[in-house]
């Protein structure tokens, strides 16, 4: 805006160096020769050595891949569900809690939900025998759940921008509605489903609390790993580990906004 | 094959004994507390190129859709062939429609798109797709089979809408705007297009639309809705001619109204008493009774203009010309009378005329009685 | 749908089959699968398999597809996020015990074979005695409310830069708010510590620029809480304002500027009422998940940033009293109900439907 002159450029800029500062001193010192953040001992690579050699932390990146790519493709099915209910079913019993349910754990603090579900979980175990222990399983529920809401959001902005006259048609065409489900509607939100999926993988990969209160022996995740190692002080192949992350999330999101930008020419 | 009987030919609706093939019965549809449908009964036969004609909010296109199975009604039946579509689901029903929007699906090829409904009947994949290419050929864009709808043109995404939708050889076929989004030249290309494949077909089209020259062109009947209401059903001329009230006089074409009270009544003639055009003799209206207040309509295209008092002639007033459009074909006149009111007169320029009526002239317009419609609501 | 239909149903029943089998394969560790993915993955099958059985029964049952449709997900949230909090109320009712689970059983039966309900508010009473709770409880509202007036302050800006901004800079722009995000939380608060340190970088660069002698004492405060919140949750509270932002017609502004209206004016009495639901938006996703945050204090608070997250986390993984920490959670819960429904409301209000 013209007459704003330079004030908001200037604040903006200065706010995506807030935003940036820290993770390029994150990539810089995973060079770093000497372990101290005060002395730039000279460029090295060791700390990727050291990454790379250490069983523990792999193991966890190993268990954190499989329990995010589960429990995201679990979250993005409840959460299609539950916006594809929401949107398209104008009244039903029990529509007004749905609603709660879906919008509570996106604002809900970690240490609640992650508390809460422990409990049901021990509480199951007692009187049911199931789910047998804490570990992958209970971590993987505990994640689908939670994250089932991101994807509800989703799924749910871009249900109701759909031409609703699409589904129609295909019903005047002879189509049934789990057809038609099918057919129309799950090609034509496909985008924002894999969108949804991808949110909660991040999310899952992410989690600290949740995990913590509901994994079991065996199943530690990355980010527990981590909490546990960066706890005691600054640890360079923890630098390593997040310029690595961060290499991986900017060419995917760069390809993901290419690949947007082309699909919206086509979708309606 | 046999041609069908084309119903602009046969007009059923005239016969007394004759079946019709869609029967509206008492249909009403609440949302909420608004009725957007007010107890709707209408019959529509088999081949007719029926025309749902109303302004935006009259409920046209809810009664399309409750036709479709997309909204069910909240009283009333609906029976097509004879079936009460009451529990049938749209994907069962004998009906296929074409959408405003055409609603063609984004991510499936021109030719997938038409062969759809075929593919749901159970049809292979090598039938369907074979029927498809021939309805292409018919709507002239075979070449396109392989396209995506994102990459044709307005009109053409039409021909494919009306390909799909006439694909399943359905008797019924229900049409929501469908020339809507075309231009000018288009649209009047398209009508006629229209036309020859629903004669060819014969199947029974249901249009809806806000056009009244789209509806006036199409259809074999039409029906004037209004608030929910059907306010007249009918041909296009006896729409025209004969209108059943104010709301659809001037709905179609222009008209100009006229308040008066019956006088007395007569053998041949009846006397109107009005405020702006004195007393007009009408032909003669059962049903009326003396004092009442009526509406006389008259067309401007049935006003003659002379500067010279016409003589013989039982109905005329005297006005000045206020205004005058020059459109080619016609001229639109506008006249005030003595009492102020303004009326429309529209000349068609037959003849190439040296001295033509111009402004602020004193003229005499007059009218033969039988033209004048006397309207009692 | 004529010859479809039966073609569909026995390719259903096929399907309850072979997940059922390959669910209880995968139990058995029988196929080539990472032994402890066997477990979650043969959930999911074995609920993929529940699913189709459902249909059936329901089909059968006469039940309406509708209905499974919705239950599928009611039944899941309800399960995995309602019945928890109401086994968390129960067990804030309960004692402490030395047992597995280390809490008392709801009910017992006496030695004079009586049934006795073994509930009482003891937890809460402690709590409402113990200061240490009711300071931790209003040392979070407060710490959260200023990190999301700072979030806000700092976030509003940047919105509103990116949402004027014309494309492609725009996306470009709305790319680089998002990357962080998909970045890890926990890793980008970790990157504060480098900074924060006395050895840090920041310290680092203010003794060399000369600014100061000795280096500021930075981590393990309030301060650093309030940078770690306001950093991590900036993301949140930037795309819900964008979003409101972006709707705004530039022609009320104009109108407004033709009207007589200065810049300061124009904002304040046309921009900043209509952003009001994606100001209330962002207040709210930075809130209320703040208030409960445990990451941030553990890693960059000191032993006087009271909040009442990490004093839960404490309470049961340090001094192992379950009851004690449920009851904890139970008050932050409603605490925090009120916020959340405020936000319900707000999004209903928006929603065109």
């Amino acid at each position: 805006m013209k007459r704003r002159g330079l004030f908001l450029p200037i604040v903006a800029t200065l706010g995506f160096v807030f935003l940036y500062a820290p993770i390029i001193s994150l990539v810089v010192f995973s060079f770093n020769e000497s372990r101290l953040v005060t002395v730039w001992g000279g460029f090295s690579t060791r700390w990727y050595g050291e990454l790379l050699n250490d069983g523990q932390m792999l193991s966890a990146a190993w268990i954190s891949l499989k329990v995010g790519m589960i429990s995201a493709t679990l979250a993005t099915a409840i959460g299609t569900l539950a916006a594809f209910v929401l949107t398209r079913f104008s009244r039903f019993r029990g529509k007004l809690l749905l609603t709660g349910m879906v919008t509570a754990p996106l604002v809900m603090p970690e240490v609640i939900t992650g508390l809460s579900l422990l409990l049901l979980f021990v509480a199951m175990e007692t009187t049911l025998g199931w789910p047998s222990g804490r570990g992958l399983t209970t971590v993987v529920i505990a994640h689908a759940t939670f994250c089932a809401a991101y994807v509800t959001v989703i799924a749910q902005s871009r249900l109701r921008d759909m031409d609703e006259s699409l589904e129609e048609a295909a019903r005047d065409l002879g189509a049934g509605p789990v057809r038609v489900f099918f057919d129309i509607t799950l090609p034509v939100i496909a985008p924002a489903l894999i969108s949804g999926w991808l949110l909660a993988f991040t999310l899952s990969l992410d989690d600290l609390v949740i995990a913590s209160f509901v994994s079991g022996p065996g199943a530690s995740t990355l980010p527990m790993v981590i909490f546990s190692k960066v706890r005691l002080g600054v640890s360079p192949d923890v630098n390593a580990l997040a310029t690595i992350i961060i290499v991986i999330v900017a060419i995917a999101v760069t390809i993901a906004g290419l690949l947007l930008r082309r699909q919206s020419k086509k979708n309606p | 094959m046999t041609t069908p009987a084309i119903a602009a030919d046969t007009r059923p609706w005239t016969d007394p004994d004759a079946q019709p093939f869609i029967s509206i019965r008492h249909i009403t549809k609440r949302f909420g507390d608004v009725e957007a449908v007010k107890d709707i009964s209408l019959d529509i036969y088999r081949g007719e190129l029926f025309c749902l004609l109303g302004g935006s909010g009259c409920g046209k296109s809810t009664l399309l859709r409750m036709l479709a199975g997309f909204e069910a009604p909240s009283e009333g039946q609906i029976l097509i062939d004879g079936q009460d579509m009451a529990h049938v689901p749209a994907d069962k029903r004998p009906t296929n429609m074409m959408f405003q929007s055409y609603a063609l699906f984004p991510h499936m090829s021109v030719e997938k798109n038409v062969a759809y409904g075929l593919l749901r009947e159970g049809k292979s994949k090598a039938e369907a797709y074979a029927s498809a290419a021939e309805m292409l050929k018919l709507v002239k864009l075979e070449s396109f089979a392989k396209r995506k709808p994102h990459q044709l043109s307005g009109g053409q995404r039409q021909r494919v809408a009306l390909a799909r939708a006439l694909i399943k050889k359905r008797k019924l076929l229900l049409l929501d705007e469908p020339l809507g989004a075309l231009d000018k030249k288009l649209r009047e290309e398209t009508q006629f297009e229209l036309i020859r494949i629903q004669e060819t077909l014969g199947v029974t089209f249901i249009v809806v639309t806000h056009d009244q020259d789209e509806a006036m062109t199409l259809a074999t009947r039409i029906g004037v809705m209004d608030n929910g209401v059907i306010q007249q059903v009918g041909e296009p001329r006896e729409i025209y001619e004969t209108p059943n009230s104010r709301y659809v006089a001037d709905f179609i074409g222009s008209v100009n109204l006229f308040e008066g009270v019956v006088g007395p009544a007569a053998p041949d003639l009846m006397r109107v008493e009005t405020t702006d055009l004195g007393a007009v003799s009408v032909p003669p209206v059962k049903g009326l009774t003396q004092g009442q207040t009526v509406w006389l309509a008259l067309r401007p295209e049935r006003i003659t203009l002379t500067r010279n008092a016409p003589d013989g002639v039982p109905n005329a007033v005297q006005g000045l010309v206020e205004d005058v459009g020059y459109v080619g074909h016609m001229s639109a006149y506008r006249v005030r009378l003595a009492n102020g009111r303004v009326i429309r007169v529209t000349q068609s320029n037959r003849l190439r005329d040296e001295d033509p009526i111009s402004w602020d002239e004193h003229i005499h317009a007059s009218w033969n009685a039988s033209v004048v419609r006397v309207l009692t609501q | 749908m004529s010859a479809a239909a039966p073609v569909w149903a026995m390719s259903r029943r096929g399907a309850v089959l072979a997940l059922a089998a390959l669910a209880v394969l995968l139990r058995m560790d029988v196929l080539p699968i990472a032994a402890d993915a066997g477990a979650p993955l043969s959930l999911l099958v074995a609920a993929a398999a529940l699913l189709f059985l459902a249909v059936e029964l329901g089909d059968w049952l006469g039940i309406s597809r509708r209905w499974l449709v919705i239950a599928v997900p009611m039944l899941w949230l309800f399960v995995f996020f309602l019945v928890p909090f109401i086994v968390l109320g129960r067990i804030s009712l309960a004692e402490p015990m030395i047992a597995r689970p280390p809490y008392s059983p709801l009910w017992e039966r006496g030695p004079d074979g009586s049934f006795n309900i073994i509930a009482s508010f003891e937890n809460f009473q402690f709590l409402y005695e113990d200061a240490l709770y009711r300071n931790a409880y209003l040392s979070s509202i407060r710490v959260a409310g200023i990190s999301t007036i700072f979030a806000l302050l700092i976030g509003y800006p940047i919105a509103y830069y990116i949402a004027r901004s014309p494309e492609p800079r725009r996306s470009v722009l709305l790319l680089l708010v998002i990357l962080p995000f998909w970045t890890s939380f926990l890793l980008r608060v970790y990157a504060w510590i480098g900074f924060l340190r006395r050895d840090g970088v920041i310290n680092n660069i203010l003794s060399w620029l000369g600014v100061i002698d000795e280096p500021l004492v930075m981590m393990q405060t309030d301060f650093a809480v309030y940078i770690g919140i306001v950093y991590t949750y900036l993301p949140f509270m930037i795309l819900p304002l964008y979003a409101t932002l972006v709707k705004l017609d530039d022609s009320l502004l104009e109108a407004a500027g033709d009207l007589g209206a200065s810049p300061t004016v124009t904002f304040l009495t046309v921009t900043l009422p209509l952003s009001l639901p994606g100001i209330v938006a962002g207040s709210m996703l930075v809130f209320i998940p703040a208030i409960g945050e445990y990451v941030i204090p553990a890693l960059l608070g000191g032993p006087d940033t009271l909040m009442i997250g990490r004093v839960l986390w404490d309470e049961f993984f340090s001094s192992r009293d379950w009851p004690v920490a449920s009851a904890v959670a139970i008050v932050m819960l409603v605490l925090v109900v009120v916020p959340i429904m405020w936000l319900q409301a707000v999004q209903n209000r928006e929603a065109p439907k």
